[in-house]
C-alpha cells in the first residue's frame, strides 16, 4: 500500500503542469477554437514529440507502457488547461480499444502511429435512443460475401472529423453479438455532422447508410465487443475524472483569488463566513473528487465489476462535486462570471460537457448499485 | 502506486484476525452491535483493552518507548479496519488517543511515568472537561478557575457534555489560571481526581435516551500542582494539539463502512420487507458507499505521507467534516430502512441486558436511538461550522 508516486510520475507532472503554464495560454485556445478541427495539429505534434502519445501504448508497438495513473496525471494538467486536443478520442478511446480488442496486425498497423502522432482515431458508440446505456447498439452490421454493411446512425462521436478511422460499434444482424468495426469517415454512405462541442473541441453524428466495409474492417474476431468497451470507457470515466480535477482546482483556486481581492461594502468578499464556507465546501469537493479519480486511475485494471464500480462510483461523485464547483465559481465572480471575458465560463462549461460525456451522476449511481447487487430500477 | 498490502501487512492482517477472534466473544460482539451511544460502556470494553494491553497493543499511535506497538501506518491501517469489519468495540479514546499523547508530549517525567501506564492497562478511565455552558465553540471563553493555594490550584466553576464523567475517575480539563487580554491566554490544562471533594455530577440524558453525558460541579476541589501539565497558562496550546487528535489523523472509513454494512444488510433482510427493493434506498446505499470510498482514498493518501515522513497538513478538520456528515447520513438511512419500527421506543438502558422481550429485533433496536443521538456528531469536537471556519483559514488562507 504506497500512494506516493515514481520518480517517473512526478517528471511527468512536472513537465505537463509546465507545457500547460507555458505553452497552452488562453490565446493558444482563442486560435484553437477556429482551428477546422479545433486543435492544433502543431501542438499535437509536441505531444507527440514529449512522449504523451505513446504513453499508454505497449513498448512493443512503440510505446511507453505506462497506464491509468499516468494517463490521470497528463489528463489533470490538460483540465488545468482546458486542452482541446483529442487525446481522450485518439489515445484512451481509439488506442484502448484497439489495444483491448484488436487483432495482433491490426495493433501492429495503428497503435505505432497513434504513439508517433500520425494517426487520429475515434470511437462512434452512441446512439440517441441508447442514451447511456452501452449495451444498446441499434446500428446493423449484415454480413456480406465480400465484408460487412453497416445501416444505423451514431451521436457524440468525439473528435470524429479529425479522424482517419473512425472505430464503430455495430450488432451483427439479428440480434447478434456487438462488434467494432474501422471505418475510414470518408467511405461511401457515411454522412458526418461536425459541430463544434461544448467546453472545446469538436464532435460529430454519424449516418451509415448501405456502408459497405471489407472483411478485415472488423475489429478483433467474432467474439461480442461489449466487456472491450466497457473496460476502456472505464478508463476514460477514470482519465475524465482527472481532467475534472485539474479543472474545478483551477476554478477553486481563481475564485480564491478573486473573493480575496474584490472589495464590497469596504471589505473583501472572502471576508464574509457565508463566502468563506463556500469556499471551504468547494475545497472539499475538490479533494474527494482527487480522491476518487485516483481510485478510479488505482483501478482500472481490476476485474470488471471492481473497475466498473470505481469508475461509476468517481463519475457519480466528482460530476456532483463538479457540478458545485462550477456554479459556486460563477456565482461568487457576480455578472462577470456569465460573461466570456473570464475564463471562469469555459471551464463550466467543459465541466457541464464532463458530467454528460457518457452518462450523468445519476446514471452511474444506478449503474454502481446496479454492479453492487441493488435493485436500482 | 498500489493499493495492495505487502506479504508481511498480509501476515499481519492474519494475526490481527487471530487476536480478534481469540478475545472477542460473541456476546461483546452482541452488546457493542447494541450499542446506541458515541462511546461504549466500560463493561463491553473493559475484556478486550486489557487483552490489547497484554498484547501490547493498547496505544497504536504512541510512540514505542512509553508503549506503543511499533506499526507502520499501514499495520494501523490494518489493526483498525479488522477491528471495524468485526464489530470489535472502540476502547475510550479519552486515554489512549486524547490525554496521553498530550502528557507524552508536555507531561512532566513524573507524570508520563505514573499516568502513561494506568492508560494502557484501563486502570485509569478518563473523561474530558473543555465545555462549560457558556463556552461551546467559543471555548477560549471557559470561566472555570483554579487559584494557587501553595501546593493546590483550588478548582471552582462547571464543565458540561462531559462524557462518562460518571464512569471516571480521572478528568483532564482546562481551566483558567490568570485573567490576559487575550482570552486563549490564563488557560491551563490540569489534570483532576474524580474522587476528590468538591466534585458533583449531574447526569443529562440525550434526545436517543442515553446517559452519556453529564454536568459537572467544582466546589473548591483541590489539585496538586504535580498535576499540571506543561506550563502553566500555555493549556490552549496543548488543549488545541489534543483536538487535533479528537478530529482526525484517525482512521474512519472502516467504521464507517461497516455502519454501512450493518444498514446494507438490514435493507436487504425480511424484517424490514426487503427495503432495498425501493430504488431510493438502492441508490443511497451507493451514493453513501461512494463518499466513504472517496473518505478512505483521501485517509489512505494522508497515510502514504505519513509513510513518507511527510507532514500530512491541516487535513483533520477536513477528515472530522466528512466523517460526522458521512455518518450521519449512515444513521438516517437506518432510520428510512427500518420503517414502521422506527417509530418503536425501547426506553430501557442498556440495550443488551433488557429484562423484558423487545418490540423488535435485535439488529432494529439500536437504529433509531443511534440516528438520535448521532446527530451529536456534528456538533461535539468542535461544530462543523468551526471545521469550515477552520478549514477556510488553514487550508485556503483565508
Amino acid at each position: 500500500m504506497d500512494l506516493t508516486p515514481s520518480d517517473e510520475q512526478r517528471l511527468l507532472r512536472e513537465s505537463a503542469d509546465r507545457f500547460i503554464t507555458e505553452t497552452y495560454t488562453a490565446k493558444l485556445r482563442e486560435q484553437n477554437a477556429k482551428e477546422p478541427h479545433g486543435f492544433s495539429a502543431a501542438i499535437w505534434r509536441q505531444f507527440a514529440e514529449l512522449g504523451w502519445l505513446a504513453l499508454p501504448i505497449d513498448e512493443a508497438h512503440g510505446g511507453i507502457g505506462g497506464g491509468a495513473i499516468e494517463i490521470g496525471i497528463l489528463m489533470e494538467a490538460f483540465g488545468r488547461g482546458l486542452v482541446s486536443e483529442p487525446y481522450l478520442a485518439t489515445v484512451v478511446l481509439g488506442a484502448g480499444l484497439v489495444a483491448q480488442h484488436g487483432r495482433a496486425e491490426q495493433k501492429a498497423a495503428i497503435l505505432p502511429k497513434v504513439a508517433d502522432g500520425s494517426l487520429h482515431l475515434a470511437f462512434a458508440h452512441s446512439e440517441r435512443a441508447a442514451r447511456f446505456d452501452l449495451a444498446r447498439v441499434d446500428t446493423v452490421a449484415r454480413q456480406v460475401a465480400d465484408g460487412w454493411v453497416l445501416d444505423g446512425g451514431k451521436v457524440t462521436v468525439l473528435d470524429g472529423r479529425a479522424a482517419q478511422q473512425i472505430i464503430v460499434s455495430a450488432r451483427v444482424a439479428d440480434g447478434g453479438t456487438l462488434r467494432l468495426f474501422l471505418l475510414p469517415p470518408d467511405t461511401a454512405g457515411v454522412t458526418l455532422t461536425d459541430y463544434p462541442r461544448l467546453g472545446g473541441g469538436h464532435a460529430c453524428n454519424l449516418d451509415l447508410e448501405n456502408v459497405h466495409l471489407p472483411a478485415d474492417a472488423l475489429l478483433g474476431d467474432d467474439s461480442d465487443a461489449l466487456p472491450a468497451i466497457e473496460a476502456v470507457i472505464d478508463r476514460a470515466l477514470a482519465a475524465l475524472g482527472a481532467e475534472a480535477v485539474g479543472m474545478m482546482q483551477t476554478l477553486l483556486d481563481t475564485t480564491l483569488a478573486y473573493t480575496k481581492m474584490r472589495k464590497q461594502f469596504g471589505k473583501p468578499l472572502a471576508a464574509n463566513q457565508v463566502v468563506r464556507h463556500r469556499l471551504t465546501d468547494m475545497s472539499v469537493h475538490c479533494d474527494e473528487a482527487r480522491s476518487m479519480a485516483l481510485r478510479a486511475a488505482l483501478k482500472a485494471d481490476a476485474e470488471p465489476r471492481e473497475r466498473g464500480r470505481a469508475a461509476s462510483g468517481a463519475k457519480a461523485k466528482i460530476g456532483k462535486g463538479a457540478r458545485f464547483v462550477a456554479e459556486q465559481a460563477v456565482q461568487l465572480h457576480g455578472a462577470m462570471g456569465v460573461t466570456e471575458e473570464l475564463d471562469v465560463g469555459g471551464y463550466f462549461k467543459r465541466l457541464l460537457a464532463f458530467e454528460t460525456l457518457f452518462g450523468g451522476s445519476n446514471h452511474h449511481l444506478r449503474r454502481h448499485a446496479a454492479l453492487s447487487g441493488r435493485p436500482s430500477n | 502506486m498500489d493499493l495492495s498490502f505487502a506479504d508481511a501487512d498480509l501476515a499481519f492482517q492474519q494475526d490481527v484476525r487471530g487476536f480478534i477472534a481469540a478475545n472477542v466473544p460473541a456476546d461483546i460482539r452482541r452488546a457493542q452491535s447494541l450499542n446506541p451511544s458515541v462511546f461504549s460502556e466500560p463493561d463491553i470494553i473493559t475484556g478486550w483493552q486489557k487483552a490489547l494491553h497484554e498484547k501490547g497493543w493498547a496505544a497504536p499511535g504512541w510512540p514505542q518507548q512509553y508503549g506503543g506497538p511499533g506499526w507502520s501506518p499501514a499495520q494501523r491501517w490494518i489493526f483498525e479496519t479488522e477491528c471495524a469489519h468485526a464489530g470489535v468495540p472502540s476502547i475510550s479514546p479519552m486515554g489512549v488517543k486524547m490525554v496521553g499523547p498530550v502528557i507524552i508530549g508536555f507531561g512532566s517525567p513524573e507524570q508520563k511515568n505514573y499516568y502513561l501506564p494506568r492508560i494502557l492497562s484501563g486502570e485509569d478511565y478518563w473523561c474530558q472537561g473543555y465545555s462549560e455552558p457558556g463556552s461551546g465553540s467559543d471555548l477560549s471563553s471557559l470561566k472555570t478557575r483554579a487559584v494557587r493555594d501553595g501546593d493546590h490550584y483550588v478548582v471552582n466553576g462547571t464543565k458540561i457534555w462531559t462524557t462518562h464523567a460518571h464512569h471516571a475517575n480521572r478528568m483532564f480539563a482546562l481551566v483558567r489560571t490568570s485573567d490576559e487580554p487575550r482570552q486563549q491566554d490564563g488557560i491551563s490544562f490540569i489534570l483532576i481526581d474524580m474522587k476528590s471533594p468538591g466534585i458533583t455530577i449531574r447526569p443529562i440524558l440525550t434526545i436517543g435516551g442515553d446517559h452519556e453525558v453529564n454536568q459537572v460541579f467544582f466546589d473548591d476541589v483541590r489539585v496538586p500542582v504535580t498535576d499540571l501539565v506543561g506550563e502553566e497558562g500555555k493549556g490552549w496550546t496543548y488543549g488545541k494539539y489534543l483536538l487535533e487528535f479528537e478530529r482526525g489523523a484517525g482512521i474512519a472509513s472502516a467504521r464507517l463502512r461497516a455502519a454501512l454494512n450493518t444498514v446494507s444488510t438490514l435493507a436487504g433482510s425480511e424484517i424490514t420487507g426487503r427495503a432495498v427493493e425501493d430504488p431510493d434506498i438502492a441508490l443511497r446505499l451507493s451514493e453513501i458507499e461512494i463518499d466513504i470510498d472517496a473518505l478512505e482514498m483521501t485517509e489512505l493518501r494522508v497515510l502514504s505521507a505519513m509513510q513518507n515522513g511527510e507532514n500530512p497538513g491541516a487535513v483533520s478538520s477536513l477528515l472530522k467534516l466528512r466523517v460526522s456528515e458521512i455518518h450521519q447520513a449512515v444513521t438516517r438511512l437506518g432510520v428510512d430502512v427500518i420503517g414502521h419500527d422506527g417509530l418503536v421506543v425501547e426506553p430501557m438502558r442498556p440495550l443488551h441486558t433488557l429484562n423484558h422481550k423487545p418490540a423488535v429485533a435485535d439488529q432494529i433496536l439500536p437504529v433509531m436511538p443511534k440516528h438520535l443521538n448521532g446527530r451529536a456528531y456534528t456538533i461535539f469536537g468542535g461544530t462543523s461550522e468551526i471545521q469550515r471556519d477552520i478549514i477556510s483559514k488553514l487550508v485556503l488562507g483565508l
